[in-house]
């Protein structure tokens, strides 16, 4: 069986840091893996290689078996991985079409932008996926004008209207409420259930817990321990946690 | 649900209704007003100038010079960045046309270099900038005096007549008049506009601009070519910088190699005053037309009214800084 996508003895240098060192990583064809670990640790940079935003200094990368090398963003967006990022990867000023058509602007056969049909597809999605029902917001309307969750949902549903087979979440459920949080992990349980494959980085080890098939645990950029959810308590996690923060190994 | 279907719904209907209107397009309205306002007052305080058209063909005979170049940038602005050395990239583009008409003979060949040589000097503000990360108000500083710089030591301080290039299409097709009193400078302005607001509003290189100024971070993570886009919108400048420069000394027929000194400062205020924001992200070309003008016909208005030159930088100023806090405004308004 292979992997959706596997790392095999990568670092990564910025100058002098080391922010990965040999690292080997794999996800599955369907499953949550967890990625936990302290500030610091590396886990935004795995998933910046993963989608393409860095390249690794060593180390080989495969896609579905097949090796990847150069990864870009957009190669790695044509194979299926879509990112909800940490930073939301908003523009406040610009429009909400602006915003989901980030980068994938859809143009007619003139090459010019499709604006009409950039504005009826962010209708939909508003109205049918991001529960947008009040009249005050439309396709024009600024981001920057939402709430924490409202952006949110505007960049899960981003990562999910371009069909992806791998969608990777960076401290998702940073700065949102406990309803916003709950509909956030039922929806990564939903990933799992439509056959594909998630990455998700949270701080909080009881919503990773509560939604991931394996956890991985970064620290100093290595990978100091994987742990499959259904043979660990929570409580067991937490403490192994706590014990590689301090020792930088397991017991 | 993780993948969002196709269901029957409501399609978008972009209704219109004048307070969106009002919203969406609230800069333009601003700058559109202070037009009109001033414009009345011109009228009002000069009616035998501002009511005959003399007035308006001359305007039409000097504003595009600068205006031509405020519109791509607008566009090096809404992409978060500026150029202060296009002055210096209109006098090296006419240096070029005499060096290569010298050899050749040919208007047009050497209007053609001049217009490369814009690119290319374009081209190199975005690599000094993109590449090695050099604040672009600190890099065209420099390239400013560069370009000047070779412009005096090329052409050694000489200006020259072009009075040869009378004789040729070229002169009419940039500088001519149309119906024997609208100035071809002014359909190029036009021209220049539609092309620049097309490249802006409709297409993705356009979309690119947008967002860089917005937020570059957001732009890369998702995959868009950040580096690419600035550099084309310092090429942009370039190119349509020598363009104007090739008008404003066929319209002379006289190469200075001062040419583009004076416009720096009425070019820049033309863009702010539209209402495009210093830090990026939003703009409007519309705003800058007017802008221009209003800079532009701020001059003659000034002595048309009867007050003495001297009045006009003052006038300038309490009129830019006036509209950049409306625009200001106007925008937290809309927020």
């Amino acid at each position: 069986m292979t992997f959706r996508v596997e790392l095999r003895k990568v670092s990564k240098h910025f100058g002098e840091v080391c922010a990965l060192q040999d690292v080997d990583f794999q996800l599955g064809q369907n499953e949550v893996v967890g990625l936990l670990g302290d500030n610091g640790a590396g886990k935004s940079t795995l998933i910046k290689i993963i989608t393409g935003y860095y390249q690794q200094s060593t180390g080989e990368l495969f896609f579905n078996g097949e090796k990847v090398d150069h990864l870009t963003v957009p190669k790695a967006r044509q194979m299926g991985v879509e990112t909800v990022y940490q930073e939301r990867a908003l523009a406040e000023l610009q429009s909400l079409w602006r915003n989901i058509f980030l980068g994938r602007e859809l143009t007619n056969r003139f090459g010019l932008l499709d604006i009409k049909k950039m504005e009826a597809e962010t209708y939909r999605l508003m109205t049918q996926a991001m529960g947008f029902t009040s009249a005050a917001v439309s396709p024009e309307s600024k981001v920057g004008t939402f709430s924490g969750g409202e952006r949110q949902g505007v960049a899960i549903v981003r990562a999910l209207y371009f069909d992806a087979d791998i969608i990777i979440l960076d401290e998702p459920t940073m700065g949102l409420s406990l309803k916003e949080t709950d509909k956030l992990l039922n929806f990564v349980r939903g990933i799992r259930g439509a056959g594909k494959s998630s990455i998700f980085i949270d701080h909080n080890i009881v919503h990773v817990y509560a939604v991931a098939d394996r956890v991985v645990v970064i620290d100093r950029g290595k990978v100091a321990g994987e742990f499959m959810t259904d043979e660990i308590s929570l409580d067991d996690l937490m403490a192994n946690m706590i014990h590689i923060a301090e020792t930088g190994s397991f017991a | 649900m993780t993948t969002i279907e196709e269901t029957n719904t409501q399609t978008y209907k972009r209704s219109f209704s004048l307070r969106k209107f009002f919203r969406r397009n609230g800069t333009q309205l601003g700058i559109f007003t202070v037009f009109v306002l001033l414009w009345g007052i011109f009228i009002i305080s000069a009616p035998e100038t501002f009511l005959s058209p003399q007035i308006y063909y001359a305007f039409m005979s000097t504003i595009p010079f600068f205006a031509i170049v405020a519109m791509p940038l607008t566009i090096t602005v809404i992409a978060g960045e500026i150029d202060l050395s296009f002055p210096a990239i209109m006098a090296i583009g006419m240096v070029a046309f005499l060096l290569v008409y010298d050899v050749s003979q040919s208007v047009w060949l050497g209007s053609l270099v001049a217009l490369l040589v814009g690119l290319f000097a374009g081209w190199l503000n975005g690599i000094i900038i993109v590449h090695f990360g050099i604040p672009s108000l600190v890099a065209t500083i420099g390239t400013q005096f560069f370009w000047r710089g070779a412009v005096l030591v090329l052409s050694q301080g000489k200006s020259g007549t072009l009075v040869y290039t009378k004789e040729t299409l070229l002169h009419p097709i940039l500088v001519g008049k149309v119906f024997g009193v609208i100035p071809m400078q002014m359909v190029w302005l036009i021209v220049v506009t539609i092309l620049c607001w097309i490249l802006l509003n409709r297409t993705r290189f356009g979309a690119h601009v947008y967002l860089i100024g917005d937020n570059a971070e957001s732009a890369k993570l998702m995959g868009v070519n950040t580096g690419r886009v600035r550099i084309r919108t310092f090429m942009l400048v370039g190119l349509v910088a020598v363009f104007a420069g090739i008008l404003a000394s066929l319209h002379v027929t006289y190469f200075w190699p001062s040419l583009g000194d004076g416009y720096l400062l009425r070019t820049l205020a033309s863009v702010f005053l539209g209402g495009t924001s210093v830090f990026g992200g939003v703009g409007t070309l519309f705003g800058t037309f007017f802008g221009a003008f209003i800079i532009g016909a701020i001059e003659a208005a000034t002595v048309a009214i009867g007050l003495t030159g001297f009045w006009t930088q003052l006038i300038y100023g309490l009129i830019i800084v006036i509209s950049v806090i409306m625009h200001a405004y106007v925008r937290r308004k809309v927020e």
